[in-house]
């Protein structure tokens, strides 16, 4: 045992003389929770709107001044035709385009009726369509203060209720997510290199003589980083909760425990692949190249995973990250306990005994 | 006889630490110059300055007459380099790096391979010639950073610990390619720290905690402290030493 | 120029021996661009509805079955009240909650007005505002149906140019490529020079004569050409044979822009590298920088949504444009002449990561 100590204060050395990794997994973690949590978000506003106004008559200025003073929309461009519209699509510069047909303000009154077309940029469909659907609630809504008495207007309207997240906040999606990538990842990261390194630098040849069980070499090297984690969940924690206004709706404790599950979760992968691998370069770029995309896009905040195809669904369960995400909903967002979480848990435990059985397997091999 | 390193009162700092503090010598052509002294003495860092891998903070030096401040470019194309580091590349054959580390130094498609075969056949590596450097053992791999680091045929070479971690054998030989470049007029500016080497050099300085205490031959040395060997000598001048390892 | 061809061949051998990273630079953009945009889909279908029809009429039965038939939802049952219904909420069955109220229909015939509830479970905004926007869309073209059975008035055509089926590989392909192609540029820069300077090769490359720009652009031409490969591996191998995406723009202005580009995230590369004395530390810098671009590029959320100070910083994202002119070219047909700003600002960007790289790589401490 208290060679295990000697052990793990020399892996506490190499990661405290290194400043400029300690800043980066300090620094990392807080930078992004602080950008991503309130720079991402999937309302749509600001967008530059098109007009084409082919009538010219004061109907038609009563309605592009309602489209002018809408929010969602930055002040509409006016423009003289569809070739026009085909250009700023061309050049980014506007989404979304209202043409209005000539005798606009004649017609409306009439039975056949005045048709507004709304062209969007389907080339982002997500946007396209919730733009088309701004732009027409604008012009209903012109219609309904436009209608002459016997004419109605017929009045449906809709109240729509965001339950869990009223504000829609971007910070409830993407908290838990930033947390989930970054705790993993980094988890990952870090522990990916560090048998590796000692293998090229020959210093492990000099760790397998020593009379010490070699295993617990491999498990010394995990422990700074699984501490480090911690404190970076801690930050994390905190600068959701002062800066982010996130309120952690269930047990801190509970909390706490899943994510060190997670950590180990990742720290066992990264000395998987450590044990892998035969130069550092290799190391970085599985855990680089290969996990990054996949763990940002199938953890399942940016996209819902029940929408995938099967194939990806069924690979999503492989991702660590993904279950950690829906622990951390349950805890923090909807403050279930440990009645709703324990199967997620168990996944968690269930890969790390897998991934650290595997990298003892493998250290064993390498040694025989 | 023509001088090829003039230094005067070179010192470096690192902060308040004074790696290298004004020291001054000079070395002659076709010399065989060792610079000792223990571990932090200041060895690495005065080799770093000569080479132009480091700006002194002050002092005056120039290399094959160049000056260290201004003129780097130039003393570059004039020395060869081999760095306590392992230089080579692992991953390239050794044909490949002779190959590379010729023609970046501008050799002509002819005198590159001329040069090439050279250091082949004088280490005896016709055998290896396209193996890759990762595979050879360590004597090999010093003896082939040596043969390029002069390949170019530089008017000086610096060697820093070239023989650290070999087996005295592949020393021997490892200090007959020196000699057998001494004796085509390449300077040698050799650091180490075994003294049995020392007394293959034509002078010795001797560093102790970043000054340089003695400049003379290994024979005047010994009689200067009155023993039979460098050992007793170095071990005489080191013990004052505040700084060591 | 020699020695420049000597650097050359030292790293197309160096890359060429090392097979296992060849491999991986070139089959992992090509795999996760196969898989990835199939996970990246925001169209939203099957939405699960739990409907509470406290009227009962028949207006409210249309609207239901309008609701049902616009393929986007699935009913998981009608509920006698919103209570029950919520307990769908809570085991997490349903997403949308749509309570029509009682007197619904005599509301809307005496041009009262009536209100629909909707209850989305908004833990995940995208399922909740998509879900809701199409539900409000279904709301809305019923709504339009009778007021046009009763007046001319109004009505509202919508159109989708350039991808009139929304199809969000379209959508997402380029920008995933453009993902791929920057990390490869930027991880593979950043380690290969750091592993110079941590074995100790680049002392021995700075006592030569050799240049800094000369070393500069051994480094930056092999992975310049990495970068092309990669990026036409994906365009023309997985975008066009597995995804049927044919840039309709033009070619060259796109490769002109590739090329302008990789210089800047090459640039990039080599300025991380400058910082980092170890390939750990220049993995931990190439990550976090790595991470912003990906997330702040504009390819999963919207960069015009995004609150001022953010926009600035995808604005110095060079993703940000390479996503943007990629899907200009590729989906809407633009060409140079609607390029100039991105070109631009790409080109500034490449004279900056290169100089900045240039001044720190120093041959001398």
């Amino acid at each position: 045992m208290k060679q295990f100590i000697i052990f793990i204060r020399k892996e506490f050395w190499h990661v405290f003389r290194d400043p400029k990794t300690m800043l980066l997994l300090f620094g990392m973690p807080i930078a992004q929770i602080v950008l991503f949590g309130f720079a991402l978000t999937n309302e749509i506003k600001n967008v530059n709107i098109a007009i084409v106004d082919q009538s010219g008559d004061w109907a038609a200025q009563e309605l592009i001044q309602k489209i002018q003073a809408n929010r969602s929309f930055s002040q509409g461009l006016l423009l003289n035709s569809e070739a026009e519209v085909e250009e700023a699509f061309r050049q980014g510069k506007v989404k979304v385009a209202v043409m209005i047909p000539p005798n606009f303000g004649l017609d409306r009154r009439r039975t056949e009726g005045s048709q507004i077309q709304i062209i969007a940029d389907a080339s982002d469909p997500n946007t396209a369509t919730t733009l088309t659907n701004y732009a027409t609630a604008i012009i209903q809504d012109y219609q309904k203060s436009d209608l002459l008495p016997g004419q109605g207007p017929l009045q449906i309207e809709t109240q729509t209720r965001m339950i869990y997240n009223p504000e829609l906040k971007g910070a409830t999606n993407f908290v838990p997510g930033v947390m989930a990538l970054v705790l993993f990842l980094v988890g990952v990261l870090m522990t990916s290199v560090s048998i590796v390194r000692e293998k090229e630098t020959g210093t492990m040849e000099v760790l397998l003589v020593s009379p010490f069980n070699p295993i617990l070499v491999i498990i010394a090297k995990a422990v700074p980083y699984f501490f480090l984690s911690l404190v970076n969940l801690t930050v994390i924690l905190i600068l959701s909760v002062l800066l982010m206004d996130m309120e952690i709706a269930g047990s801190l404790g509970l909390l706490y425990l899943s994510s060190a599950l997670l950590i180990l979760t990742a720290l066992s992968l990264g000395l998987l692949i450590s044990n892998s691998t035969a130069s550092q370069q290799t190391a970085m770029l599985i855990s680089l190249m290969a996990m990054l995309l996949p763990t940002v896009m199938l953890t399942g905040f940016m996209f819902p995973l029940e929408n995938m195809p099967w194939p990806l669904q069924v690979i999503s369960n492989i991702v660590p990250s993904k279950w950690y995400y829906i622990i951390v909903q349950a805890i923090m967002i909807k403050g279930q306990g440990l009645a709703s979480v324990w199967r997620e848990m168990l996944v968690l435990m269930g890969m790390t005994t897998v991934f650290l059985t595997l990298s003892i397997r493998k250290f064993k091999t390498r040694l025989a | 006889m023509e001088v090829v390193i003039k230094a005067e009162k070179l010192s470096k700092a690192f902060g308040d630490f004074i790696a290298t503090n004004a020291i001054s010598f000079e070395v002659y052509k076709g010399e065989i110059f060792g610079f000792l002294g223990a571990n932090g003495a200041g060895k690495t860092t005065a080799i770093r300055m000569l080479c132009g891998l480091s700006k002194p903070s002050s002092g005056e030096a120039t290399i094959a007459g160049f000056d260290i401040y201004r003129e780097t470019e130039s003393i570059k194309k004039n020395i060869g380099y081999m760095s306590q580091k392992f230089s080579l590349y692992e991953d390239l054959t050794v044909a490949e790096n002779l190959r590379f580390y010729g023609g970046i130094y501008g050799l002509g498609r002819k005198e590159l391979k001329e040069a090439s075969e050279a250091v082949i056949k004088n280490l005896g590596l016709e055998q290896e010639r396209k193996k890759l450097v990762s595979s050879l053992p360590l004597g090999w791999k010093q003896k082939l950073a040596f043969s390029v680091a002069i390949m170019h045929e530089p008017k000086l070479v610096f060697l820093d610990e070239p023989t650290g971690g070999v087996d005295p054998v592949t020393r021997r030989q490892f200090w007959d390619l020196i000699h057998q470049a001494a004796a085509r007029g390449i300077t040698v500016f050799v650091t180490t720290h075994y003294m049995d080497e020392a007394e293959y050099c034509d002078r010795i300085s001797m560093m102790v905690d970043g000054e340089m205490k003695a400049l003379d031959t290994p024979r005047n040395l010994k009689k200067q402290f009155g023993v039979d060997s460098m050992d007793a000598v170095f071990y005489e001048m080191a013990r004052g030493a505040k700084r060591s390892d | 120029m020699r020695i420049l061809k000597f650097l050359l061949q030292k790293e197309f051998k160096q890359i060429f021996r090392n097979r296992s990273i060849l491999t991986m630079i070139l089959m992992m953009p090509v795999v996760q661009l196969l898989i990835m945009p199939l996970a990246a889909d925001y169209e939203i279908k099957n939405i699960h509805i739990a409907l509470v029809d406290l009227d009962k009429s028949p207006y409210a039965e249309d609207l239901q079955e309008a609701i049902l038939a616009s393929g986007y939802f699935i009913s998981v049952g009608d509920f006698n009240s919103f209570e029950e219904a919520n307990q769908a909420f809570e085991k997490g069955t349903a997403d949308l909650i749509l309570e029509i109220p009682a007197h619904f229909e005599k509301e809307i015939i005496d041009f009262k007005k009536t209100s629909l509830n909707i209850s989305a479970n908004a833990i995940n905004g995208v399922k909740a505002t998509v879900g809701s926007a199409y539900l409000n869309q279904v709301i809305n073209r019923f709504a339009q149906k009778l007021q046009a059975n009763i007046s001319g008035g109004i009505q509202v055509e919508s159109l989708n140019w350039y991808n009139p089926f929304l199809n969000y590989q379209a959508f997402m392909v380029p920008g995933i490529l453009v993902l791929l192609v920057t990390m490869v540029g930027v991880y593979m820069t950043s380690l290969n020079i750091v592993k110079e300077k941590e074995v100790g090769t680049i002392e021995q490359i700075n006592v030569s004569p050799i240049k800094k720009y000369h070393f500069i652009l051994g480094k930056l031409i092999p992975f310049l050409i990495i970068g092309f490969f990669v990026f036409s591996l994906g365009l023309f191998g997985v975008a066009r044979l597995v995804y049927g995406i044919v840039p309709i723009g033009s070619i060259l202005a796109l490769y002109s822009f590739l090329f302008l580009y990789l210089i800047a995230v090459l640039g990039i590369g080599m300025m991380l590298s400058t910082y980092a004395e170890t390939q750990q530390q220049a993995m931990s810098l190439a990550f976090f920088i790595m991470m912003i671009f990906i997330l702040m590029g504009g390819l999963f959320t919207a960069v015009e949504s995004m609150p001022e100070w953010a926009q600035w910083v995808a604005a110095l994202n060079p993703v940000t444009y390479f996503i943007e002119v990629v899907r200009l070219v590729v989906l809407k047909g633009s060409g140079f002449k609607d390029l100039l700003p991105q070109f631009g600002i790409i080109a500034l960007m490449a004279i900056i990561s290169n100089s900045w790289a240039i001044l720190n790589y120093r041959k001398t401490t």
